[in-house]
């Protein structure tokens, strides 16, 4: 009966929106996901910042001025003077990044003994950057002492830039960036991911309880087992809509009130420390930090209509396919909540207590771990390759594995045969989960194995 | 009875159930009586429970009919009966009026009607207070009562109670059984399924024996405790007991002290108590003198005893 069901999942929906812990989480996790944004703000304007690296040289080589030559506005190397312990005392009172150090009597052909100082550990990409530094200095030199000029070296070195431009079917041109779509296939697939994950355990824990409290015998007297198996999973899918809403919202207001807050003065302090520690590279740290007031100031309440609309207008300048994304994202999310949520719901019901479930949990949550992990590292990376085409049609993958393509364009008829797949799959897996809940649900006392529940679906009314 | 003439307002015919290798119900019969109390008696495992969930069409049954009021059976019903499990439960993290009111809708009460009706029982038990309160917040004892009223909220003409007084101190099992008495008395009829028959023979207007997935015996209480009396008396007095005589026969004697006996004494075919008393007065103080009529557990463990396989096997072999 319809109404039983409503009722159900009313009753699902409402016990667990009131309880404290989801208040809790649902007012708590937007304040979280600020103070990240903030961290990262941090973190990230700490990145676009100059690192300076002090270079005492002692070599008499000059590489001192040849990497002066090359820093970058990144990079900054500045030459010091005096004795290495002196070298090392000033670069431990000033802010700079690191302290290279060049003996003296360096080979050119075999130069060993160089030595960078850091302050704490020394990052694999800081290292990387003045390593490589170091060796286009020394190769250069390497040359000039072959008989380059200095003119020729200059004309050697070339900065080739890289448009990367999408060309669609009708042969128009747009502007491709793989940084954007890769954001948005992993913004969606952990989105995913993480929904089945947290209320398809919640589903599960909820026939659990039903099941050990014997509240059962009562419910089924009233009400079908499918009503209140898929009065369940939908109530309980209804909460999770409600919490990543509210989180969204939320973290949006949080971070439209924090974020500015915390930036503005970072940002302006950023600015004229750039501005007097490295005048040479005024003009491009300048747009970095206007960068970064400028996505800051979106975050104003006034704009947000603007950026909606602005994002959606870059969307398609960037030739994403907003449309389907949005409505695929939809398919495969309620898709793969639906199939797994069913799932879980027959692992609770086959199981007396909670920590038998290991064992059906496994099998369950394999091929939802395997879509995440192959996802991130084969299919992000090769959107249309044959372990995206296969994963994204197999019901038990899809919903994962699809939502990461989406992004990249996935041509129709493969969208169209997914969703038909992953249909017949939620159905599948919903009868065949509905046959183990129903005879589990009254089962006490017995340990449950798979032969005994594939008999389980063979059992009359 | 008054009642069993009447159309009966459950009646299940001929029911089969089968689980794997295990045959829980075997063509089972039985009709239970508008506005009675119905005992479903048997021992653990006999059937009892897989009987209740076909009623309660939690399951449903490999073969066989039952019937509702001469309707068979079906979802419409739900709203028509009340059901007790053995096993009691209540959503723990619940509260009550909440529950109450979450049970009730289930079986088709309004919003409205459920939360006047809770007012009216809450206030019966005693228990206004605990309406807010979580379930798992209350006792053992009152949890029951919750259920209880859960079980009878929606005014069903049939109330079926699995050891309904099971968990009840004695107080509170004989506040339990007044509002039985008093649902029964404004129209329902109630079923109770026990091991226990000593705690529902006095209740019951009828009931069904049911031992090994089969049904034994069945019938008014009354009508099957005289079936099954054989003429015996007890007898309790002073002096010393010495009966000689053809048409009677002592079953059991036993002395007490001062002088005092008690026995129990068969008649034989033809003679009356009264011959057993006019012999009995010329030679002992007689103090009690009453007809032994077999109590529904005597009877039950004499038929399961009939029923064991050892015998049937024996009739098996008789009847080849």
């Amino acid at each position: 009966m319809a109404s039983k069901f409503l009722l159900v999942a009313q009753r699902e929906y409402l016990t667990r929106v009131r309880k404290k812990a989801f208040i809790v989480l649902t007012l708590l996790v937007p304040f979280i996901i600020a103070g990240f944004g903030v961290l990262i703000g941090k973190l990230a304007s700490s990145d676009d910042s100059t690192e300076i690296v002090d270079v005492r040289d002692t070599s008499g080589l000059g590489i001192a001025t040849r990497l002066t030559q090359m820093s970058t506005p990144q990079l900054q190397f500045l030459p010091v003077t005096g004795s290495l312990a002196e070298a090392k005392h000033n670069f431990q009172k000033d802010k700079h990044a690191g302290l290279l150090y060049l003996p003296e009597g360096l080979d050119v052909q075999d130069p060993k003994g160089a030595q960078f100082f850091g302050k704490g550990n020394i990052s694999l990409s800081k290292e990387d950057r003045v390593k490589k530094a170091l060796t286009d200095a020394f190769a250069e030199l390497k040359m000039q002492k072959s008989g380059l000029t200095q003119t020729q070296l200059d004309q050697l070195r070339a900065k080739v830039p890289l448009n990367s431009v999408s060309l669609d079917e009708t042969g128009k041109e747009k502007g491709s960036n793989s940084g954007v779509t890769t954001g948005i296939a992993s913004v969606l697939a952990v989105l995913i991911y993480f929904f089945i994950f947290l209320y398809g355990v919640q589903i599960m824990r909820g026939v659990g309880e039903e099941k050990s409290s014997r509240v059962m015998e009562v419910m089924l007297s009233a009400v079908k087992p499918f009503d209140l198996m898929m009065g369940k999973i939908v109530g309980i899918a209804a909460v999770g809509l409600t919490q990543f809403l509210l989180w969204g919202l939320l973290s949006w207001g949080a971070t439209a009130v924090v974020v500015p807050l915390v930036m503005q003065d970072e940002l302006a302090k950023a600015k004229t420390e750039v501005a007097a520690t490295n005048p040479s590279a005024d003009a491009a740290s300048a747009t970095v930090a206007d960068q970064a007031t400028a996505s800051a100031e979106q975050m104003n309440p006034a704009k947000r209509a603007n950026v909606i609309s602005g994002a959606f207008e870059k969307a398609s300048e960037l030739n994403i396919p907003i449309w389907t994304i949005v409505f695929g994202f939809l398919a495969y999310f309620l898709g793969g909540y639906l199939l797994y949520g069913a799932l879980f719901g027959a692992v609770g019901a086959a199981v007396d207590d909670q920590t038998d479930t290991q064992q059906f949990m496994f099998p369950i949550t394999m091929p939802l771990i395997l879509s995440y992990v192959l996802g991130f590292s084969v299919i992000l990376r090769n959107p249309d390759g044959p372990v995206a085409f296969w994963m994204s049609m197999i019901p038990f993958t899809s919903p994962v594995a699809m939502v990461i393509r989406l992004p990249f364009g996935v041509p129709a008829w493969q969208l169209a045969v997914s969703i038909g797949l992953l249909i017949v799959g939620f159905v599948g897996t919903v009868w065949v989960a509905a046959r183990i809940y129903r005879v589990g649900i009254l089962m006490y006392g017995k340990k449950v194995t798979y032969r005994e529940l594939s008999k389980w679906m063979f059992y009359k009314g | 009875m008054p009642h069993s003439t009447a159309a009966p307002i459950l009646e299940v015919r001929n029911v089969r159930k089968q689980y794997a290798a295990h045959t829980a119900l075997d063509g089972v019969s039985l009709a239970v009586p508008e506005q009675s109390i119905f005992g479903l008696l048997g021992p653990n495992g006999a059937g009892k429970t897989s009987l209740i969930r076909i009623i309660t069409q939690i399951t449903g049954a490999d073969a066989g009919e039952v019937f509702f009021r001469g309707v068979k059976l079906n979802p419409s019903h739900i709203a028509d009966i009340g059901y007790l499990p053995e096993e009691r439960g209540l959503y723990k993290k619940m509260k009550v009026g909440e529950q109450l009111i979450y049970l009730a809708q289930l079986r088709g009460l309004s919003r409205a009607d459920a939360v006047q009706r809770i007012k009216k029982w809450l206030d019966r038990f005693d228990i206004k207070a605990w309406a807010e309160k979580n379930v798992e917040d209350l006792s053992k004892g009152m949890q029951q009562k919750v259920q209880f009223v859960a079980t009878v909220l929606h005014e069903p003409k049939l109330i079926i109670l699995d050891e309904p007084f099971s968990g009840f101190d004695p107080i509170n099992a004989n506040l339990i059984k007044d509002e039985i008495l008093r649902l029964k008395q404004e129209g329902a009829a109630i079923i109770f399924s026990t091991h226990r028959m000593e705690s529902v023979e006095e209740m019951c207007d009828s009931i069904a024996l049911i031992n090994r997935s089969r049904k034994v015996l069945d019938g008014p209480v009354m009508a099957i405790r005289n079936q099954f009396k054989n003429n015996t008396y007890e007898v309790e007095g002073q002096g010393k007991l010495m009966v000689v005589h053809p048409d009677f026969e002592v079953v059991e004697q036993r002395e007490r002290e001062n002088d005092h006996f008690y026995a129990r004494i068969q008649l034989h075919a033809g003679t009356t108590p009264n011959d057993l008393l006019r012999y009995l007065i010329g030679r002992v103080e007689v103090h009690a003198f009453r007809e032994q009529v077999p109590s529904i557990n005597e009877i039950f463990i004499r038929r399961v005893c009939e029923t064991m396989p050892e015998t049937l096997h024996e009739t098996a072999n008789a009847l080849l």
